[in-house]
Parts: C-alpha cells; sequence; structure tokens
C-alpha cells in the first residue's frame, strides 16, 4: 500500500447554518490525478482554501507528506512542497514572465533576507524559471510583462510558477477555468504530461478533461463526497448521474 | 526613449551645480537643503509606498524623532555627530520596528489610519515635552558638531553632504529594491496571497522595509533640525507626513527619484508661491488637487512621456 500524499480526513466546514464541507475524506497518491468535480456551488472552492490554507476546517483533519498541516497557513504549506494554482489567475502583473516563476524558485532557494545583488541577475534562479516555463512552453515569453499575456497564456504561467516550485503536490484549482478551446487542449496536453511526476489534487469543471486526465475522481455535491472511484465507475454510478451528470451534461 | 540614468542624473547634477549657478546665497541654500532633507525622507516613503505599497500617514514621526533626539542630546551638552546621528537613526528604527509591528498586522485603509495613530501620538507627545519647549519648540543655538569641528555650520559643506547622503540613499534603495528582498516586497504589494502561495510569509519583508523607512527618516530629522536649527511639534504634524506622501506621488511613484524629484519641486513651488501672494495656499491646494487628478505618473511620467 503506498502512502498517500494527500490525506483529508471527515473535514468538514460551515458558515452559519450552510454545511460547504461536510465529512469530506479523500486521498491523493504520489503520481496521481485525483479530480474533485460538482455543481457550482458543491463547495469545490471552500475545499481548495482548506487544503492550501487559507481557510481552517471547523473538524477533521489534514496530512500531507505524513505530516498534519490541519493548522499550519499557507506559506508553511507552500514551503512544505504543497503548491496552488488559482481559479483567477493570480499571477503579478507588473513582473515578467521569467520574474514571476523566478519569485517561486527564490521561495525554496536559501533565504530571501538578502539586499544587495540583483536578484534578476541570478542566474541559478532564472535557469530554473526558465526550465519551469519550458514546460508549459512559455519559454519564448520570458521578457513579457505577465500583465500582457492573453488569458490562455496566464493559465500557463500560473502552473508554471507553481511548477517552479519543484512541489511534491500541485493543488490545481479550475486551470481550465476560461480558456478556449484551443488553450484547453493544449493546458491538457501539459497537465498529462505533469502526470506521475506529482500528485494532483485536481479541482475543474471541464468534463472532457477530467475524464480523460483523472486516475480517481471524487464527486462533490452539497458539500459531500457521494462517490469516489476510478472515471469509468464514476461515469457508471446512479447516483452521479442523477445528482450531478444528467442534469447538467 | 531615454536613458535610464538620464533623470536621476539630471536631478542630482543640477542639486551639484546649484550653488555655483547663483543658488549660492543663503536663502537659496537653505531652501536647497530643505527639499533635499524632505526628498531623503520621502525617498524612505517611497520605499513603502510604490515598492512595498505600505501607504503611511505617519512618516513625519520618524523626522520628529530623529529632530528631537538632536534636541534632548543638545540639552544633555551632547553635540557629537559620531554619536547624536545614529542615536537619532536607532531611536526613529526601534519606533518603526515597534508601531509597525502592529500597523503591518493591517493593511489598505487600517494600515493608513493606525500610521497616522502612531504619527498623532508621537505628536502629542512631543507637545507635551515642556522641559524641550513643548508646543513652542527648541531652539538649537548651535549645530551638531562632526568630528569635533563646526563644519556642519558651513553651508556649502552642508549642502554636498546632503547631496551625498541623499545619492546615496536613493542608491542603496534602488539595490533594495532589485534584490531578492526587494522583489519580494514588490510581489506582496502585487498580490499577498500569491507570495503567501508561494511560501513567504510577507509580514517580516515589510516590517523590516518600514524599520529601514523610519531609520532613514531619523536621519532626515536630525539633519532637518540642524539645518532649521530649531525643533518643533509641529515637524511631526499628520500635515507634514501628508506633504511627504504627496512628493512622493508628485513626483511619481514608479522609481525611486521620483520622491526627490517631488520633494524638490513641492518645496520650490511652496516656496515661490509665498512670493506670489500672502494666499497662496489657495493656489497650492487646488494645484495639487490638479496634479492628483491628471498627472498620471507624477512629474516623472510627464517628463519620459516627453522623452
Amino acid at each position: 500500500m503506498v502512502e498517500p500524499l494527500l490525506e483529508l480526513r471527515g473535514l468538514t466546514k460551515a458558515f452559519g447554518a450552510l454545511k460547504v464541507t461536510q465529512d469530506v475524506s479523500l486521498s491523493v497518491l504520489p503520481g496521481e490525478i485525483h479530480a474533485v468535480i460538482g455543481p457550482n456551488g458543491a463547495g469545490k472552492t471552500t475545499l481548495v482554501h482548506q487544503v492550501s490554507g487559507t481557510l481552517a476546517p471547523d473538524a477533521g483533519s489534514i496530512h500531507f507528506a505524513g505530516r498534519d498541516v490541519t493548522r499550519l497557513p499557507l506559506a508553511r504549506r507552500a514551503r512544505l512542497g504543497l503548491a496552488r494554482s488559482f481559479q483567477i489567475t493570480a499571477v503579478l502583473p507588473g513582473f515578467s514572465v521569467l520574474e514571476n516563476a523566478a519569485l517561486a524558485v527564490q521561495a525554496r532557494s536559501g533565504s530571501s533576507f538578502r539586499f544587495w545583488r540583483a536578484a534578476a541577475t541570478e542566474a541559478a534562479l532564472n535557469n530554473a524559471a526558465l526550465e519551469a516555463l519550458a514546460q508549459v512552453g512559455l519559454a519564448n515569453r520570458a521578457e513579457t510583462l505577465a500583465g500582457d499575456l492573453s488569458h490562455g497564456e496566464r493559465r500557463q504561467l500560473e502552473l508554471a510558477i507553481a511548477l517552479a516550485m519543484q512541489p511534491r503536490l500541485l493543488l490545481l484549482d479550475e486551470p481550465l477555468a476560461g480558456a478556449g478551446p484551443e488553450e484547453t487542449e493544449r493546458l491538457v496536453g501539459i497537465l498529462a504530461g505533469l502526470k506521475a511526476r506529482y500528485g494532483i489534487l485536481l479541482v475543474e469543471h471541464d468534463m472532457a478533461a477530467v475524464f480523460a486526465l483523472a486516475d480517481r475522481i471524487s464527486v462533490l455535491v452539497y458539500g459531500q463526497v457521494i462517490a469516489t472511484g476510478t472515471p469509468a465507475e464514476i461515469r457508471a454510478n446512479a447516483e452521479v448521474r442523477a445528482a450531478y451528470l444528467g442534469e447538467d451534461h | 526613449m531615454l536613458h535610464r540614468y538620464a533623470v536621476p542624473l539630471a536631478i542630482f547634477g543640477a542639486l551639484a551645480l546649484a550653488p555655483l549657478l547663483g543658488f549660492g546665497a543663503g536663502h537659496s541654500l537653505s531652501l536647497l537643503a530643505r527639499a533635499m532633507i524632505l526628498g531623503l525622507g520621502a525617498l524612505g516613503l517611497s520605499v513603502l509606498v510604490g515598492g512595498a505599497g505600505l501607504v503611511s500617514l505617519g512618516h513625519a514621526a520618524s523626522f520628529g524623532i530623529g529632530a528631537y533626539a538632536v534636541v534632548m542630546l543638545d540639552a544633555a551638552g551632547q553635540t557629537n555627530a559620531g554619536v547624536v546621528f545614529p542615536v537619532a537613526v536607532l531611536a526613529a528604527a526601534v519606533f518603526a520596528l515597534l508601531t509597525g509591528a502592529v500597523a503591518i498586522r493591517t493593511a489598505g485603509v487600517n494600515f493608513i489610519m493606525i500610521t497616522l495613530a502612531f504619527g498623532q501620538m508621537a505628536f502629542f507627545t512631543a507637545a507635551s515635552l515642556s522641559a524641550y519647549g513643548g508646543d513652542d519648540g527648541y531652539t538649537l543655538y548651535a549645530r551638531t558638531r562632526l568630528f569635533g569641528t563646526k563644519l556642519l555650520e558651513n553651508r556649502w559643506f552642508f549642502h554636498y553632504l546632503l547631496l551625498a547622503l541623499l545619492v546615496l540613499a536613493w542608491a542603496a534603495g534602488r539595490r533594495l529594491l532589485a534584490s531578492r528582498f526587494g522583489r519580494v516586497l514588490r510581489a506582496a504589494r502585487e498580490n499577498p496571497l500569491r507570495v503567501q502561495a508561494l511560501g513567504f510569509s510577507p509580514y517580516p519583508y515589510q516590517l523590516l522595509a518600514y524599520t529601514l523607512a523610519g531609520a532613514l527618516g531619523g536621519l532626515a530629522g536630525a539633519l532637518l533640525a540642524n539645518a532649521t536649527e530649531f525643533v518643533a511639534p509641529s515637524f511631526i504634524a499628520w500635515q507634514r507626513s501628508g506633504d511627504l506622501l504627496f512628493m512622493v506621488i508628485l513626483g511619481g511613484l514608479g522609481q525611486l527619484h521620483g520622491a526627490v524629484l517631488g520633494a524638490l519641486a513641492f518645496v520650490l513651488l511652496e516656496e515661490y508661491l509665498a512670493e506670489l501672494t500672502p494666499h497662496w495656499r489657495l493656489i497650492f491646494g487646488p494645484l495639487l488637487v490638479l496634479v492628483a487628478l491628471y498627472l498620471k505618473g507624477g512629474l516623472l511620467g510627464l517628463v519620459q512621456r516627453r522623452g
């Protein structure tokens, strides 16, 4: 039995009377893509916030790489190797594409309390950043301001930033949101290429992409996981069809 | 496209040549000294506002603490620059560290209000120091002594000392913002959540920047006390903090020499208008409003669009 990279046990969160996460348990194995799908309002984003550390659960625990991280803040989890991408792109618009990725490299290579040397001239940072950009096909845009990128390119950069952190787990919050058909195809190709090297928790709306990429899928409805299984099992699951696939798609 | 050092070179060059080109009289030199000292303080504030995104409305407090350090040491008979300036800088840095530790936990308008509140605290404290003149202020009968000499009383020496400090602070600030440390600061200004998701906690970076700006403000305050040979609580008034903030915005936020340009323009404009009419504030006020409304990118933006 492989030790899971990420394990959620009985995660529960309520905003007042509204239970947005109810007893959610799921795990991500190393090299696995575990996708979380669910209709709007199912509590996917709240789940992402709890896993990444921007929101504290009311009950339950989150174990990452064998360690209880339930109470650790976002920055600490990131340093342990949990990289998240944002649903609404959170690239730094005033930074060049290269500097966006280089900052992620900087986070894991030595102290940033260095005051004299220009960070932009550190070859080690830039080379690792370029490598991450190359993985998502953005190397030729390195000098462009991130604010000048197209939407799809920003989604690629968002991925490159996560990769530049050399994480153990990628937490991808709707990485395809707002991408056109061609961009989606390219991003799915990139994600497929990353598979096996990282554990990935993929929260995504695009059904075709999820069924093509995921090893396992959990279906979230009203904050509860109603089914977990392989894509084939999920497709065949009557409850899922009734609750979700049937009515929306 | 202008060379990237063209504008700062022009500013510093003009300041270097000014005494030789008819601005060498006592009054002109005092005016330039005031502008350069405020420029020094504005530089620190520009690192905070333009670099780290920390809009402080209490920056004059560091000035005041630097200035009052000079006064208190003077009253105690200590006028050696080797003691006075380090004490002024350190005192302002400690104040910034302590108040920043609280203020930086907040953001946006709350940060502005808290820095304003701390500034007002410093102001009322200074006003209640009856041993140092209270509201009336305190007159220094001699400037701080440099290596036992009265060199600081020499206006030409003082002018070039200020210019050297200004260039030094500008160059150091540039390096700071370009360094790893500065990169984290700038990133946290653009998107603090992103920076945390990368594994950085912005707080210690911002607190250190706030402390360094405070230290520079302390140095500027000690110099201002020497320049005016008089210190009063008005040095710390929130209006002075507002002036400093305005200088930074007037000059242009994107680059540090904008703060120097802003301070020069502000002081010279104030002086020129005051000569024209006793009701100069009636012109100065609306002018500031117009600049804020229409001069996006400040004076630097204007220069660079032309260039």
